[in-house]
């Protein structure tokens, strides 16, 4: 097929490179400069897509992201679903469909809805499908859903990218006022960002043929373009949209076209001292019967096929207006020889600056365009006279239509500035700025080209005396003409039975907007959800506005009152690839890892995430081995021989100073400022309010240094906390603080065997239980690498935790498993550890702790001090308790009394067993290897004083019972660990 | 996201601080109130549409605490309760 | 009310739908009623619905400072579900949303209410330990939580491609929530309104409370508006967000601190996801609407905020998670972005419950209170109607902060 509706000369294409394209499996070509639209408008094509619920044929109507239903879906490489032809930038290969259509877009069976219009009023839905029942209609309405199909995969090459800008300022638009306004600014030296949703710059100027300083205006383009080029104070990039104004002038700019070819899209979060919004104006539809046709066209769009792209989109024109700016337009067209019939014009007087354009063209004053011929194409027009009540037809191809222009509001609303109706352009436009931010040009309201040159000149040299002193004046001479309104915000159609479109995407009509009038959905808000007008892809940038001025009109009031619905990001939309930009994978949400991972991996430990994003080893199953059995292994490894972990993610914190004694008094329960050096104690810490926080050690080095060590899932926690008390609560205390978590890692050898292989791993310290007690640390060297070396216990064993720099840690743990060799050593995973403190009743916050529970309840009463005065949480634990110390759940052990049942974790346990609000749950159960049964821990009322009863755990269609005991399985005394 | 002025090290992107809560009132002596003084601190803060007092914790960072003064409605953040914007 | 039904519908079309009536009248403002509800969103429409129509209170006034429904049940995720993890809380939600199944037909408003189940996609053991605790415990209260496979998960969510064994997340399992379901938000707030209005209940829109009146012995007397003082014995406040700036006025204090939570829609696109899907780990949920976007909520921003705003990191760390997960997203659009501000109260649980000003009676610390609206307007009522709690009810009071008795539900929202 060839170009039969392309200009032989003009235009922004370039005629040498062809670029070919299918579209429903058509083949077609296009040049280099064409977007998909105005391709295929130069290969004939008029039906573009169906709407969504009538399915009615949809022709190409903006040129631009303001374009209502020019929706197609792409394939293959560039697979994305809902696109506006009119921003699709055409390319080789490119392959595109309609949307919403089936089986094809000329014959969709769907559009059998059009023709029962009278049954589906707005919200119909609300009023039926109700009986018997919607889940019955559901399926099928659901089939209905949507426009294009999402893309099935993601882009096979290439990624996104996403960066941060700061700037002095930031020029939102490169029409004639940003550009004007980035030029005087830059010229002061001050760091310039100036981004355009557009592939090239010029704005509207793409589009006309104006004059500046007697140049063609695009020249001046050119010209402003090149000298920004030069400075290297500016950034100047085009395919850029910024979707998002956010708080503290932080706008979102999507990237398209990116320079590297290997990027699909790039996100900037540009942080600008200054904004200056620049975006132009968007022009506005008319309502009248059949507005929707292939073929009816906003006017500016139809200049803009000619000018920019050199496409004749139809033979013979009718325009309907009622503002000024068609009027500029008939030279242009009229030279690509586009046939103009008649321009209709619903203002009674029209002004003589536009009279005189139109000297050869029949101008039709108070009239309006009642109705449009034509399915897939317009073939003729009705219209009347106001005047004398008279219609009239037209035949004509082509209806290209005005309502006037909205200054683009969008991100001056979104950064939180107020708007108001300026009746002069019956527009909504800027009041109020709340943020660092400036309107200039078409979207502040000022239209002529003369005045937004004089406007722009004004508030920059203001802004540039703000930014830096010097300034310069331009002059500009320009031959556009004035603008006037009157608003039309919809012919009258009371008594119209062809169908008037609001929205044309979402099919919202006249007659939907009265019905939700009628039915009391009075405010724009109502409206807007009743009839979803203004809830489609484009999200109402032509047509909403008519939908303010029609509640305006029914209700009496100005358009101020009615006000607009809420302007939201994205400014067009965005996709969520570019937004989320380099993050996937492994960088999505980084793993912590210690120095032995790798070494872990290589066993082929079964790896999972722990808290605070630590990757951490649960088991190291040997071939062909299952869960349990790993697990006892490694148990009985510890029970009886000598195991070793990697300790390493546990918090670690060094604290120094005099004060440091009584600032743990404060967050712990317990005393720790009685300790001696080298000497240690367990902890709690509370919240204020009462709740357990953390568990954790405390050792005394000397007289003013500290160490303690915390769960690895609180260390930032508790990193904060602290600090927060000392700068609010404790200023003057003298307590330093240094995060040592990433400074010490340890590999902890636990067993009977513990000391045996210390010894045999060699080292300076004295190792002897007396010498060398539980709770208490040594420094020394450990296999020729220098330590320290603590006693403590989170399994109930003989224990050393082995404290070295990351640099040895490795070599340390390879030592360990060297020498460990000779007593059967093994490497312990989370779950032997898990099962090992579940043996010894030890707490592990995740599972036993649940905000219900004080130490008191968990048999810990012995860690509250009662010598303290205060201490972070006393007064809020005895004030929760009160005097009713009944009904508490306290932590108990549980003996199945099947001993090889496991009780599921988290199980309830009821009174009796009823299905009855429960009395308490399991927290844990584990098989134990020195009991050979299943051992658990659960929380239940009164449980301290219920020992020897019978606990009902309650599952869905039956009843564990258990054995209440005390929550301790192993080694009552703690011999072992002393030992 | 803000851009916090963190008093050591200048203006901060937001995503590296820590939010901390309104500053309420001091914490009082334990031993010294009544449990409804007690409660109240613990439970209520100020909660204005307008400016509030904050503490922000500079995580990654320099790691200190600090407050602010942040209009909850503008998101603004003042020098004083009584800038006017 | 006028019947709606298919039937009513075809003989309105005879008539071109000129002869429909009215959803809510718009009647002037009367001096005095036996109470006031302020704030027409989901759960002040609901409460004056039940007040009229279980206890048959009908000279009730519900004042909105904006539009009908354009609260918080304007701005949500429609996400109803009742897997929570308290005795005290999972009986109130199975109880709101077998309201919200029949509601359709008790308002003839079709709210569209759909099961559509909601599947957890689980990453790691703990957060499975977490959800198989409050499966056991649901089971008590007959709500339906089931633990799935992986293989199940992505059967039922087949978009779901990202997750597998060795990438950043693998995914170990899932739940499935059957009674979980969505439906049209302005639906429920409309179909409330209507019936209310039909009971008598009267709707005042543009109608902002500026101030509550107590009388010199101390009880609640009525309301300041800018139309003007309207007096009742029982104000019922029900404005999320703005609880303590209303509640202050009457020099009541409560422990309320109002956030923002955002959420978000794609562009319209064939139906490709049928269940809800909630990824709780990674602080993110969504399902598709019937209109084809996929409705998507993330996670809270931490600070307090009355600007209905979005936090550009919060929600590109949303998306991040997301595209791990849903890797064919990454060309799918953005299409809309919102936010909306509630109060949430310091153990993440509501407060229902007539405060110590006598008359005065406040619905809030709502966090994810759209799944609660028929339940928190039932028992509402209940309590405004009858001088005493609904059992349902009994738990969320205000004193419970005085002995400090939480009932937490921090990591029961859908995300987190």
């Amino acid at each position: 097929m060839k170009n039969h509706r392309r200009l032989e000369s003009g235009g922004r294409v370039d005629r040498s490179k062809r670029l070919n394209f299918s579209f429903n499996g058509r083949q077609y070509y296009g040049f280099e400069g064409d977007t998909l639209a105005s391709a295929l408008i130069a290969n004939g094509v008029k039906v573009i897509a169906r709407s969504f619920k009538y399915h009615r044929p949809r022709g190409i109507i903006g040129s631009g992201i303001e374009d209502p239903a020019s929706l197609v879906e792409l394939l293959d490489e560039n697979a994305s679903g809902n696109n506006l032809a009119t921003t699709v930038i055409l390319k080789d290969g490119l392959k595109a469909k309609s949307i919403n259509c089936w089986p094809s877009v000329n014959f969709d069976f769907g559009s059998i809805i059009q023709y029962f219009p009278k049954l589906v009023p707005a919200g119909f839905y609300y009023k039926t499908f109700m009986w018997p029942n919607w889940h019955l209609f559901e399926p099928s309405i659901r089939k209905a859903a949507g426009l294009a199909n999402a893309p099935q995969v993601p882009p096979k090459k290439g990624h996104f990218e996403s960066r941060n800008a700061h700037t002095d300022v930031l020029v939102i638009g490169s029409g004639p006022a940003g550009l004007a306004a980035s030029l005087t600014v830059a010229k002061t030296g001050v760091k310039v960002f100036l981004v355009d949703q557009n592939s090239e710059p010029g704005g509207n100027l793409l589009s006309s043929k104006l004059f500046i300083n007697k140049q063609p205006a695009i020249a001046w383009v050119d010209d402003m373009v090149s000298e920004l080029a030069k400075m290297d104070n500016v950034t100047h990039m085009q395919n850029s949209t910024a979707w998002a104004y956010r708080e503290h002038n932080l706008i979102i700019v999507n990237e398209r076209e990116v320079d590297n070819s290997s990027i699909i899209e790039r996100s900037w979060r540009v942080r600008a001292k200054k904004v200056v919004i620049a975006t132009g104006a968007i022009e506005r539809a008319l309502v009248f019967a059949n507005n929707d046709r292939p073929g009816v066209m906003l006017a500016s769009a139809v200049q803009t096929f000619v000018n920019r792209y050199a496409v004749k989109v139809g033979d013979n024109l009718v325009f309907f207006t009622n503002n000024d700016s068609v009027y500029s337009y008939i030279d242009d067209l009229e030279n690509a020889g586009i046939n103009i019939l008649a321009i209709i014009d619903s203002r009674k007087k029209i002004p003589d600056q536009c009279l005189s354009r139109a000297k050869k063209i029949k101008v039709m004053a108070n009239s309006i365009l009642k109705n449009v011929n034509g399915y897939k194409q317009v073939r003729s027009i009705n219209v009347q006279s106001l005047d004398t009540g008279k219609f009239e037809t037209i035949s004509c191809d082509l209806v290209a239509h005005s309502g006037g222009w909205n200054p683009a509001v969008h991100l001056h609303s979104q950064s939180r500035g107020s708007l108001k109706f300026n009746e002069k352009i019956a527009a909504f436009v800027p009041n109020k700025s709340i943020q660092n931010s400036i309107n200039i040009g078409a979207c502040n309201g000022t239209f002529a080209l003369a005045e937004i040159f004089k406007e722009t000149n004004q508030l920059m040299s203001k802004l540039s005396g703000e930014v830096k002193s010097e300034s310069r004046e331009d002059n500009f001479e320009v031959d556009e003409q004035h603008y006037s309104i009157e608003p039309l915000w919809s012919t009258d159609l009371s008594d119209e039975k062809e169908k008037a479109f609001f929205d044309i995407q979402n099919d919202v009509t006249y007659d939907d907007i009265q019905l939700a009038l009628l039915e009391g959905y009075s405010n724009v808000e109502h409206v807007k959800r009743y009839t979803t007008g203004g809830m489609g892809f484009d999200q109402g940038k032509t047509g909403n506005i008519n939908i303010i001025g029609a509640i305006a009109e029914q209700q009496g009031v100005g358009l101020d009152s009615v006000g607009t619905t809420t302007f939201r990001s994205p400014f067009t939309p965005v996709s969520f690839g570019s937004i989320n930009g380099v993050r996937q994978g492994s960088v999505v949400l980084p793993f912590r890892h210690t120095p032995v991972t790798k070494w872990n991996l290589e066993k082929g430990a079964f790896m999972y995430e722990a808290g605070a994003r630590w990757r951490r080893p649960g088991y190291f199953p040997k071939k062909e081995e299952g869960f349990q059995e790993a697990v006892n292994r490694e148990c009985e490894t510890v029970r009886y021989g000598v195991g070793v972990y990697d300790g390493s993610p546990l918090g670690k914190f060094e604290l120094k100073g005099k004060d440091v004694g009584v600032f743990l008094d404060l967050i712990y329960t317990n005393i720790m400022s009685s300790l001696k050096p080298g000497a240690g104690r367990y902890g709690l810490m509370l919240s204020d309010d009462g709740l357990i926080f953390d568990d954790g050690v405390a050792f005394r080095i000397d007289e003013n240094r500290w160490f303690i060590s915390t769960s690895s899932g609180h260390s930032d926690a508790i990193n904060q906390h602290m600090k927060k008390v000392l700068t609010f609560d404790r200023p003057d205390w003298d307590v330093k603080i240094t995060n040592t978590t990433n400074q010490w890692n340890n590999a902890t050898i636990c067993g009977p065997l513990a000391r045996q292989l210390l010894e045999k791993l060699s080292t300076n310290i004295d190792i002897d239980n007396e010498a060398f007690p539980f709770m208490t640390f040594r420094e020394g060297m450990v296999a020729e690498i220098p330590a320290r070396v603590i006693r403590v216990s989170f399994t109930g064993e003989l224990s050393f935790e082995i404290n070295v720099a990351p640099r040895n840690m490795l070599k340390l743990w390879e030592k360990i498993i060297e020498v460990g060799n000779e007593f059967k050593i093994l490497p312990v995973g989370s779950e032997a550890s898990h099962v090992l403190r579940v043996e010894k009743g030890f707490l592990s916050l995740g599972h036993e702790v649940d905000g219900t529970v004080d130490a008191y309840d968990l048999g810990m009463g012995w860690l509250m001090s009662k010598k303290k005065i205060d201490y972070i949480g006393k007064r809020s634990v005895n004030l929760r308790r009160g005097e009713k110390s009944k009904g508490r759940r306290e932590l108990v052990g549980l003996l199945p009394h099947n001993p090889n049942e496991a009780i599921p974790e988290g199980a309830p346990i009821t009174p009796k067993g009823k299905k009855v609000g429960t009395e308490g749950f399991t927290t844990a159960c584990v098989w134990s290897v020195v009991n050979k049964r299943w051992v658990g821990l659960g929380l239940i009322e009164d449980g301290h004083s219920r020992h020897g009863e019978e606990a009902c755990i309650r599952m869905k269609d039956r009843i564990i019972r258990a054995e209440i005991t005390k929550p301790i399985f192993h080694d009552p005394d703690g011999k072992l660990l002393r030992s | 996201m803000l851009l916090i002025n963190c008093p050591f090290c200048k203006e901060r992107n937001e995503t590296e601080f820590v939010y901390g809560g309104p500053v309420g009132v001091d914490r009082p002596d334990p031993n010294a109130v009544a449990d409804q003084e007690w409660v109240d601190f613990l439970t209520l803060v100020p909660n204005p549409t307008g400016p509030v007092f904050e503490k922000w914790w500079h995580a990654r960072g320099c790691g200190e605490w600090f407050v602010i003064c942040r209009d909850t409605v503008t998101h603004e953040i003042l020098e004083s309760p009584d800038e006017k914007s | 009310m006028q019947n709606y039904s298919f039937f009513s519908l075809a003989r309105n079309a005879l008539s071109s739908h000129k002869n429909w009536q009215a959803a809510w009248r718009s009647p002037p403002l009367k001096e005095e009623y036996d109470v006031i509800i302020i704030g027409a969103g989901g759960h002040g429409l609901a409460t004056a619905y039940y007040l009229a129509k279980e206890f048959g209170i009908t000279n009730v006034a519900v004042l909105e400072r904006g539009w009908l429904g354009g609260g918080n049940v304007a701005r949500n995720t429609v996400t109803v579900r009742s897997n929570y993890l308290r005795d005290q809380s999972i009986p109130f939600y199975v109880k709101s949303v077998s309201l919200y199944e029949g509601l359709t037909k008790e308002l003839n408003f079709n709210m569209m209410h759909s099961k559509r189940t909601m599947v957890d996609v689980v990453h790691n053991y703990p957060k499975m330990r977490d959800l198989r605790r409050r499966q056991l415990t649901m089971d008590i209260y007959n709500s339906t939580y089931e633990q799935i496979t992986v293989e199940k998960v992505r059967q039922l969510i087949p978009a779901l491609t990202g997750g597998g064994p060795g990438s950043r997340l693998p995914i170990i399992g899932g739940m499935v929530h059957k009674d979980a379901g969505v439906n049209r938000h302005d639906a429920v707030a409309w179909g409330y309104a209507r019936a209310a209005d039909s009971l008598g209940v009267e709707m005042h829109q543009k109608t902002g409370v500026t101030a509550l009146l107590r009388a010199s012995n101390g009880d609640i007397q009525g309301v300041e508006t800018n139309k003007g003082v309207v007096k009742a014995k029982k104000v019922v406040v029900a404005v999320s967000g703005h609880t303590t700036t209303l509640t202050e006025t009457a020099g009541l204090k409560l422990p309320l601190r109002t956030m923002n939570l955002t959420a978000f829609v794609s562009e319209p696109i064939k139906p490709i996801v049928d269940v809800i899907v909630n990824c709780s780990d990674l602080g993110f949920y969504f399902s598709q609407s019937d209109k084809g976007e996929l409705v998507i909520g993330g996670a809270p921003d931490s600070a307090q905020s009355f600007r209905r705003d979005i936090k550009q990191h919060v929600f590109e760390d949303t998306v991040g998670a997301m595209l791990e997960l849903f890797p064919s997203f990454k060309k799918l659009k953005l299409l809309r972005q919102w936010g909306g501000h509630l109060d949430i109260t310091p153990d993440a649980s509501p407060i229902m419950d007539e405060t110590s000003v006598p008359g005065l009676y406040v619905t809030a610390g709502w966090w994810g209170g759209y799944k609660a609206i028929p339940a928190g307007g039932l028992t509402m009522a209940h309590h405004v109607a009858k001088n005493m709690p609904h059992p349902l009810m009994e738990a969320f009071t205000c004193n419970r902060f005085k002995n400090l008795d939480y009932i937490l539900e921090t990591g029961t929202t859908t995300a987190r």
